[in-house]
C-alpha cells in the first residue's frame, strides 16, 4: 500500500521539477492520444512542437503569440502572489483591445506615432479600469474576486461583440463585423524586417524585468508575498491590505489591457470579434507553470505559444480538431497540480498490516 | 387582456426552463460545499455532460441513455477533481479551475464533428391536460421530462438536509471534519460522495442544455452558467429553498432581452446578453456587504483540505 506522507519541509527540488514532470506527462499522454486517433505519434509531436519553429518566419510568429500570453501571465503572477485570484485577464485584455481600438479609429489618417502612445495608454487604462471594478468591490464590500472577474470576462466579450457589430463597425466593410483598419500612426512598429514580431514583445520583456524587480527586490513585493502567504500576519504587521489589493489588480489589469491593445495595433491591425483565442485563460496556466516567477513565466509562455502554433499547424497538416490546443492546456495544468503534491508530500510504502486501517 | 395573460404564462414557462440548468448545478454544488469542498469545475463538468449526452443520444437515438451517460461523465470528471483535491489535498480553487479549463478543451475536442448536427430533443409534456390552466399551467404542467426531474431532485435534496441522517453527516463533515472523524464518520468517503453528486448534477444540467433546452451541441454552450450557479449557492446562503428561488430569478434575468424585444424596444442583443452576468455581480455585492451573514451560513471548513489525524 502506497501512502502520502507530509514532508517536514517543502521540497525545493520538486518546486522546479514538477513543471518539467507535468510537461513530460502531457507529452506522453499526447503521444498516446495521437496513436489512439490513428496518427503516427512521432510525426504528430514533431508537427506540434518542432515544425512550427523551423524558419525565421516561424520564430517571429512564435514571439508574436507569446507576447500577449506573457503580458497577461506576468500580471496574474503578481496578483496570485498576493493571493488575489484574478481570473479576469481575458476580459481585461478584451477591454484593452476595445478601448484602444475606439481611440485608434478617431485618427483614421494619422502618421504620427504620438497617436500610438495615446492608444497604448488608453488600452492599459481600460484594462486597469476593468480590473479596478473587481478591486473596488473586493476592498469595499469583500466581494469574491474570482466570481466578479469571471463575470466581467463575459460582460467584456458582450461589449466587444456589441462594438464590432455596432458603433465601431467599418461603414465601408460590407456586412463584416469588423472595424476599419488602423492608420499607420496607430500601428505598432515591427522589430525585424521580415516577420510580424512587434514592439509588444519588447514591452513584455520590460514588464518581466520590472515585475522581477518588484517581487524580488522591493519591500512592496515582500508585503504582497506576506499577504499571500498569511493574511493575518500581514494585518498584524500593519501592511495596507486594501492598497495592496488595489495595486496587484491594477498591475495585472494594466498588463492584460496592454496585451489586448498590442494585439489590435500589432498583428491584427483592426478590431475583430475574436481578438483572443483565450490568451487570458491560458495565462492562468502559464502563471502556475512558471511558478509565479518572472523567469519561469517567460519560459512557460514560450511553451504555451508553441502549443498554440503547433495546434494550428497540426490542424492544417494533419486536420486534427482545433480544440486540441485547449485540451493540451487543460491537461498540462492538471498534471502540474498533481505533481505539485510532491512538493509537500512524499510517497511511502506502508506495511500490509495497516492496510485495513488505511483503506477505511 | 387575454393576450397579456398569455404572455405572462409564456414568460413564467421560459423562466423555469432557463432556470432549470442553474437549479441543477447549484443543487449539486450546494451539497458539495455542505461537505466542505469547493468545486469551481462546474462549467467543465457541465460541458462534458452536454457533449457526452449529445453524442450518445445522437448515436443511439435514445435520449434517456444520453442523459445517463451525461451524468456518468459528470461523475467521472468530479472523481478527477476529487482525486486531486481530496486524496492528494491540492488547492481546491486551482484544481476546480483546472477542471473547467480541461473540460472546455476536452468537450470541444470530443464534440468537434458534432457541431451543428440536428437531433430531436425532449418535447414538452402536457401533464394531465393541466397545461392550459391560466398563467401557471404552462410553467408547472407543460414542461419537458428533465424539468420535472429537476423538481423531484429539488424535493429530494430538501428532504435530505431537513430530515435524513446522511444529510446530517454531510453537514457535520463540512462544519467540522475533525470532530466528525472523531465520532467515527467517514469524512473522505462523504466528501467523495458529495463531490460525485455535484458531478452527476452538472452532467445532468449539461444534458438538459444539449438535449432539451437547445437540442444541439456547440462549443462552450454552457456560457458561464456553471459560474453563475456558484454565485447562486452563495446567494441562497446554502439553503435549498432559496436555491430554487434564485435559479428562477436568474432564469428570468437571462430571458429579459426577449421580454424587452417583445415589448417593442430596440436594444442590442449583445448588451442585453450581459444582463445575467451584471445581475450576478450586483447580487454578489449586496450579499457580501453583510459578511456576518455569509460567515453564519457558509460551511466552516469550506475549501480547506482535510488531513487525517492519526
Amino acid at each position: 500500500m502506497i501512502k502520502l506522507q507530509p514532508r517536514r519541509e517543502p521540497s525545493a527540488l520538486m518546486v522546479y521539477l514538477s513543471p518539467v514532470l507535468a510537461g513530460l506527462l502531457t507529452l506522453i499522454t499526447g503521444a498516446i492520444l495521437f496513436t489512439a486517433l490513428g496518427y503516427n505519434p512521432l510525426t504528430a509531436l514533431h508537427t506540434f512542437l518542432i515544425a512550427p519553429l523551423q524558419d525565421s518566419q516561424g520564430v517571429s510568429e512564435w514571439l508574436v503569440k507569446a507576447s500577449p500570453i506573457l503580458l497577461c501571465a506576468i500580471g496574474l503572477a503578481v496578483a496570485y502572489r498576493a493571493n488575489i485570484w484574478n481570473i479576469g485577464a481575458e476580459g481585461q485584455l478584451l477591454m484593452g483591445a476595445l478601448v484602444g481600438s475606439a481611440v485608434a479609429l478617431q485618427f483614421p489618417d494619422s502618421e504620427s506615432k504620438a497617436v500610438l502612445v495615446l492608444v497604448l495608454i488608453c488600452g492599459i487604462l481600460a484594462g486597469m479600469f476593468w480590473a479596478g471594478i473587481a478591486a473596488y468591490l473586493k476592498t469595499q464590500f469583500n466581494t469574491n474576486e474570482i466570481l466578479t472577474t469571471i463575470m466581467l470576462n463575459y460582460i467584456a466579450l458582450n461589449l466587444l461583440q456589441y462594438a464590432v457589430h455596432g458603433p465601431l463597425k467599418d461603414p465601408e466593410g460590407y456586412s463584416f463585423p469588423e472595424s476599419a483598419a488602423f492608420s499607420a500612426g496607430a500601428t505598432l512598429p515591427t522589430l525585424m524586417e521580415d516577420g510580424r514580431v512587434h514592439i509588444g514583445f519588447g514591452l513584455a520583456l520590460i514588464a518581466v524585468l520590472l515585475v522581477w524587480f518588484l517581487v524580488s527586490k522591493s519591500f512592496l513585493g515582500f508585503q504582497m508575498k506576506v499577504m499571500g502567504m498569511e493574511a493575518k500576519a500581514a494585518k498584524f504587521a500593519g501592511y495596507p491590505e486594501k492598497r495592496l489589493t488595489w495595486l496587484v489588480l491594477m498591475i495585472s489589469g494594466g498588463l492584460a489591457g496592454l496585451a489586448g491593445v498590442c494585439e489590435v495595433t500589432g498583428p491584427i491591425g483592426q478590431l475583430i470579434p475574436n481578438v483572443s483565442p483565450g490568451y487570458g485563460y491560458a495565462a492562468i496556466i502559464v502563471a502556475f507553470l512558471g511558478r509565479l516567477h518572472p523567469i519561469g513565466i517567460l519560459a512557460a509562455s514560450l511553451l504555451m505559444a508553441l502549443i498554440y502554433m503547433g495546434g494550428e499547424l497540426a490542424q492544417i497538416k494533419l486536420s486534427t480538431p482545433a480544440a486540441l490546443t485547449s485540451l493540451f492546456q487543460g491537461m498540462l495544468l492538471f498534471y502540474l497540480l498533481a505533481c505539485d503534491v510532491l512538493i509537500r508530500y512524499r510517497f511511502i510504502k506502508t506495511k500490509p498490516t495497516t492496510l485495513s486501517q488505511g483503506a477505511n | 387582456m387575454d393576450f397579456d395573460l398569455n404572455m405572462l404564462s409564456n414568460l413564467l414557462y421560459a423562466m423555469v426552463r432557463t432556470g432549470t440548468p442553474l437549479l441543477l448545478v447549484a443543487l449539486g454544488e450546494m451539497v458539495c460545499e455542505k461537505s466542505g469542498v469547493l468545486n469551481l469545475g462546474q462549467e467543465g463538468m457541465m460541458l462534458m455532460g452536454a457533449v457526452a449526452g449529445f453524442i450518445t443520444a445522437y448515436a443511439t437515438g435514445n435520449l434517456f441513455i444520453g442523459v445517463l451517460l451525461a451524468m456518468l461523465m459528470g461523475i467521472l470528471m468530479s472523481l478527477l477533481f476529487g482525486f486531486i483535491a481530496i486524496t492528494l489535498n491540492a488547492n481546491q480553487v486551482a484544481t476546480g479551475l483546472a477542471l473547467t479549463i480541461f473540460g472546455i478543451g476536452l468537450s470541444a475536442f470530443i464534440g468537434a464533428s458534432y457541431v451543428g448536427q440536428p437531433i430531436k430533443g425532449f418535447e414538452p409534456i402536457n401533464v394531465a391536460g393541466l397545461s392550459d390552466t391560466p398563467i401557471i399551467g404552462k410553467m408547472l404542467f407543460g414542461q419537458d421530462l428533465l424539468v420535472y426531474l429537476s423538481f423531484i431532485i429539488f424535493l429530494g435534496v430538501y428532504w435530505f438536509f431537513r430530515w435524513s441522517r446522511p444529510g446530517l453527516i454531510v453537514k457535520a463533515v463540512g462544519e467540522n471534519p475533525h470532530a466528525a472523524e472523531a465520532v467515527g464518520l467517514p469524512v473522505i468517503r462523504t466528501r467523495y460522495l458529495a463531490v460525485m453528486f455535484g458531478g452527476a448534477m452538472a452532467g445532468l444540467a449539461g444534458a438538459y442544455l444539449s438535449l432539451a433546452y437547445t437540442p444541439m451541441w456547440a462549443e462552450n454552450m454552457s456560457a458561464g452558467r456553471g459560474w453563475i450557479a456558484l454565485a447562486l449557492v452563495v446567494f441562497a446562503s446554502w439553503q435549498t429553498g432559496r436555491i430554487l428561488l434564485g435559479a428562477y430569478l436568474f432564469g428570468l434575468m437571462s430571458i429579459l432581452h426577449l421580454v424587452v424585444q417583445g415589448l417593442g424596444f430596440n436594444v442590442s442583443p449583445n448588451l442585453l446578453g450581459s444582463m445575467p452576468y451584471i445581475a450576478t455581480i450586483v447580487v454578489l455585492v449586496f450579499l457580501s456587504m453583510n459578511q456576518k451573514r455569509i460567515k453564519l451560513y457558509a460551511p466552516i471548513s469550506l475549501g480547506k483540505p482535510f488531513h487525517r489525524s492519526r
